[in-house]
């Protein structure tokens, strides 16, 4: 259709991929407790359904709010037509006080700092419109989440080239594979300007290290770009180490007297931590004066409905209701996952132990591969899906250069259905290695059939889906 | 706090670019108002907005049916069950009874006389987003869209700030009340071809803004008849589509396909703009559609909805209220009315002050004529007049200028964003205005 753009007929959004088989399949059978028993679990949804009843509560305690009223008298008109993009004061006022709530008040946000955006997804495109030319670049840390190919590159033009970790130090981001990836950049031609981060981490589950931090802060000091933390999960650290923001590192250090202090930026967001994904809440929060000035006019693309900034003002004003939540919250999903990697524990599989934080968990299944390729990760992922009957993410679909992991995620489900989940998994890890005999994982050298996987694992795992929430 | 030696080296052009729009001088009105807003007790001599093209007419019904209906809204006791299914929903194809009931309430809108397909419905954020998602989708960077003037003035932010695509005005005056005619069009075409620039279409505000008049059946025929030839997109934005106050009613591109056929008219090039902003009077929930005739553009612009959808609140809200026929019909009927009366009084009001607009039936504005009060007929003198309404009869009404005019000396007044106590005041001062300048010798 040439009558198009070439956005519209390119594939850059990513969703032609293989990797739907799954949903697909999950939406042609999905499982249902009573209804469809042997149907297959959704796994591969990030998530957060533990606290629903902590809000409906919460609803029901604060009924002023869902009949528009403030103080006893009616709101409506004024909410119709509140459209500013600088957002509702109050709104932005207790979405900062949160955040800061989140980090333990160990650091503090400026209202007037902070741009409302639908979404996460929308934050991290427009951040993108304000840093970036189309052709440039920023590095991200592998694996990251599938969707931030279209969020950062699809209508932007903005390209992305990896820092690749793995797992011989559980993932961390290390000085030498930022530089290596600075150079290829180079290589390609493609002028850097900064670096994304997902802390903690989607898919790994973890929260990043102060050192790791650190170097990030020298990194981009010394290239002179961006750093943007993508802190949408940062309510969801349920064990420690425990949650340190890179505002944190940068106050500690006596950052905010020098440059790189306006160059870095973060993205928040209530789709994870409260769950609300649907309400498409999310946040850039910037110290440069231009992006704040540049994003909120680019917010107007995306505004949060007056409605939703109402009804959460309400929300995360009442400081006694956050405090519960955060904690509760907290605890709920270390029990989940707590449940979970037993379950794993039982079926012989490991996982990255670091994992304490995130709706998920990043999950070891390189011994259960034939061999250590990407082809055997496929063929691993599509009998989970279709013989064991669990949609779970593969790990070359967030673009990692490691065969044989997978993201699990434990926060969607019922007790029972995780239980359930565990029990289908155990089952098949007896059968397969009965009828496999043990098979030792050999990690392959670097060769051409590699760097021929690389491109192929590229083009297959540049996808998304339907919806956002493989996040 | 040390910015780094070139801040603006480091964010992308359209960081730093004016394309916004938002730095023109036409904001000074907004900034004399916010500074100074007229409250009928405590700031009887402040600035009257006049510039806000908002439909305040009719909050009474849809708070009664809000009340009436609590189960439409998931905070209440009554709809609380449905909080969790509604907060975690975030299907970029919509809750299905939204786009049902956005469907059913544009062939509403329309009479009748169209029937919308709800899987061809693709949410943004608000009509801001849904005209820059429609850009993306059907033009590259550098590529044009003609547009009619006068024309919305953020227009030239939706469309082209971070697409790329630029706005070739097709200007249109007085002399034959601002019709857009396909001979215009033409004219316009060849040149941008002399000029080596790339038309991927033409977008059209049906009802306008700021003229408050529609589109006849002719007319509407003939582009449609224009974009079919040159193979170019026809994007028609209809926000305005239930302001219609008077007769003639509103003709739909919709209607206009329906009746031409496909053999003569490809339906893969039009593309339809709505919002429920204007016509029932809620911009602070952001709901914009696009509605395309084109399975490809439906396919892309739903991925590119991610970007701006609608609150799953608000769409469960909303899509309870647009199901409720009889609550539709009445509210259709009763805005029309309070609409009607609202410009009769506002456009009597002017005539006894001598002044005259240009005849319209929809929209939330007056297209009013103040050429006459123009020491030149000259964009600066335009200026210099609208500064003096502004600074003081103190009234924020919006230049022709800032909507591309290339004709000095005509305003748009809003009307419908305020109560009658308020138009009255601000028709006293207008009069007073006038009595004045004509005192004056003008």
């Amino acid at each position: 259709m040439s009558l198009l753009s070439r956005k519209a007929i390119c594939n850059t959004h990513g969703q032609d991929s293989s990797y739907f088989l799954g949903w697909q399949e999950y939406e042609k059978n999905p499982f249902d407790e009573v209804q469809n028993p042997n149907g297959i679990i959704q796994m591969g949804l990030a998530e957060n359904q533990l606290s629903f009843d902590l809000l409906e509560s919460w609803l029901a305690n604060n009924p002023d709010v869902a009949g528009f009223k403030r103080d006893g008298n009616s709101i409506f008109r004024e909410l119709a037509l509140f459209q500013d993009y600088h957002g509702l004061p109050s709104f932005k006022k207790a979405l900062v006080e949160f955040m800061a709530e989140i980090r333990g008040n160990r650091v503090t946000f400026d209202p007037s700092r902070i741009v409302l955006t639908a979404g996460a997804t929308s934050a991290n495109e427009t951040l993108m419109f304000c840093l970036a030319e189309a052709g440039e670049a920023f590095l991200l840390p592998t694996p990251y989440y599938p969707g931030f190919d279209r969020d950062l590159k699809w209508r932007t033009g903005a390209e992305i080239v990896p820092i690749h970790c793995t797992s011989s130090n559980g993932f961390r981001i290390t000085a030498s594979a930022l530089e290596e990836a600075y150079q290829e950049a180079e290589k390609r031609n493609l002028r850097v300007k900064g670096v994304l981060v997902t802390n903690p981490s989607n898919p790994l589950g973890t929260t990043m290290t102060r050192s790791e931090l650190n170097l990030l802060i020298k990194f981009i000091t010394a290239k002179n770009i961006h750093l943007i933390s993508d802190e949408i999960y940062s309510g969801t650290v349920f064990n420690s180490p425990g949650f340190v923001s890179v505002m944190e590192v940068l106050k500690d250090g006596d950052y905010d007297k020098t440059e790189v202090w306006n160059r870095v930026h973060i993205v928040y967001s209530l789709s994870k931590d409260l769950g609300l994904p649907g309400f498409r809440v999310g946040a850039i929060y910037s110290n440069d004066d231009m992006v704040v000035a540049a994003a909120t006019k680019m917010s107007s693309f995306g505004l949060v409905s007056s409605q939703t900034q109402y009804l959460l003002s309400a929300l995360l004003s009442d400081k006694k209701f956050t405090k519960n939540y955060i904690s509760e919250n907290q605890k709920r999903l270390r029990k989940r996952q707590r449940m979970l990697v037993m379950g794993l524990g039982k079926a012989g599989i490991s996982w990255l132990e670091s994992n304490n934080a995130g709706l998920f968990c990043w999950v070891d299944m390189r011994h259960l591969l034939h061999s250590n390729t990407f082809e055997e990760e496929m063929e691993l992922w599509k009998k989970i899906v279709y013989d064991v009957g669990l949609n779970i993410s593969p790990g070359s679909s967030c673009h990692c250069t490691e065969p044989g992991w997978f993201r699990v995620c434990f926060a969607n489900m019922s007790e029972a259905t995780l239980n359930l989940a565990m029990q289908r998994l155990k089952n098949f890890v007896v059968e397969y290695s009965t009828a496999n005999g043990h098979k030792r994982l050999h990690h392959s050298p670097k060769n051409s059939k590699k760097k021929s996987l690389t491109q192929w694992v590229f083009r297959l795992s540049s996808r998304d889906r339907d919806r956002e929430s493989d996040r | 706090m040390e910015l780094s030696k070139n801040p603006g080296q480091l964010l992308s052009s359209i960081a730093t670019n004016e394309r916004h729009g938002e730095n023109s001088p036409y904001f000074d009105g907004w900034k004399a108002y916010e500074e100074n807003p007229y409250h009928p007790i405590k700031k009887k001599n402040g600035v009257i907005q006049m510039g806000l093209a908002e439909n305040q007419i009719c909050f009474d019904l849809i708070e009664e049916w809000i009340k009436k209906n609590p189960k439409a809204s998931i905070c209440t006791a009554e709809g609380v069950d449905e909080f969790k299914n509604i907060a975690i929903f975030q299907d970029y194809h919509g809750l299905p009874e939204f786009r049902q009931a956005l469907a059913s309430f544009m062939g509403r809108v329309r009479g009748g006389r169209v029937k919308f397909d709800p899987d061809r419905i693709v949410m943004s954020g608000g009509a801001t987003g849904a005209n820059e998602l429609i850009m993306f989708c059907l033009a590259d960077p550098g590529d044009a869209f003609l547009v009619p003037s006068p024309y919305y003035p953020a227009f030239d932010r939706d469309m082209g700030w971070r697409t790329g695509v630029q706005i070739l005005p097709v200007d249109c005056d007085s002399s034959n009340g601002f019709l857009i005619t396909k001979a215009a069009l033409e004219a316009a075409y060849e040149k941008a071809i002399e000029d080596n620039i790339k038309i991927k279409g033409l977008l059209l505000a049906n009802p306008s803004n700021p003229l408050g008049t529609l589109l006849d059946r002719e007319t509407l025929t003939s582009l449609v008849s224009f974009v079919n030839e040159k193979n170019i997109h026809l994007v028609c934005d209809e926000i305005y589509a239930a302001t219609v106050f008077k007769s003639p009613s509103f003709i739909s591109v919709s209607e206009i396909i329906e009746e031409m056929g496909s053999e003569i008219c490809n339906r893969d090039l039009i593309h339809i703009v709505y919002s429920l902003s204007k016509d029932m009077g809620l911009p602070g929930f952001r709901v914009g559609i696009v509605y395309s005739y084109n399975d490809a553009v439906v396919s892309c612009g739903r991925k590119m909805s991610s970007f701006g959808l609608v609150s799953s609140q608000t769409q469960h809200l909303l899509a309870s209220m647009l199901l409720d026929e009889e609550f539709v019909g009445n509210f259709l009927e009763e805005s029309s009315r309070r609409l009607a009366k609202r410009h009769e009084m506002f456009i009597k009001g002017l005539e006894q002050a001598g002044i005259t607009c240009l005849k319209s039936n929809a929209g939330l504005f007056v297209w009013m004529d103040l050429r006459l009060l123009l020491k030149e007929q000259t964009a600066e003198a335009e200026i210099v007049l609208w500064r003096v309404i502004i600074n003081e009869v103190k009234l924020n009404v919006s230049p022709g200028s800032s909507f591309h005019c290339t004709e000095p000396g005509w305003f748009r007044v809003c009307f419908a964003n305020m109560d009658d106590h308020t138009v009255e005041v601000a028709l006293k001062r207008l009069h007073a205005f006038v009595r004045q300048e004509k005192a004056g010798g003008n």
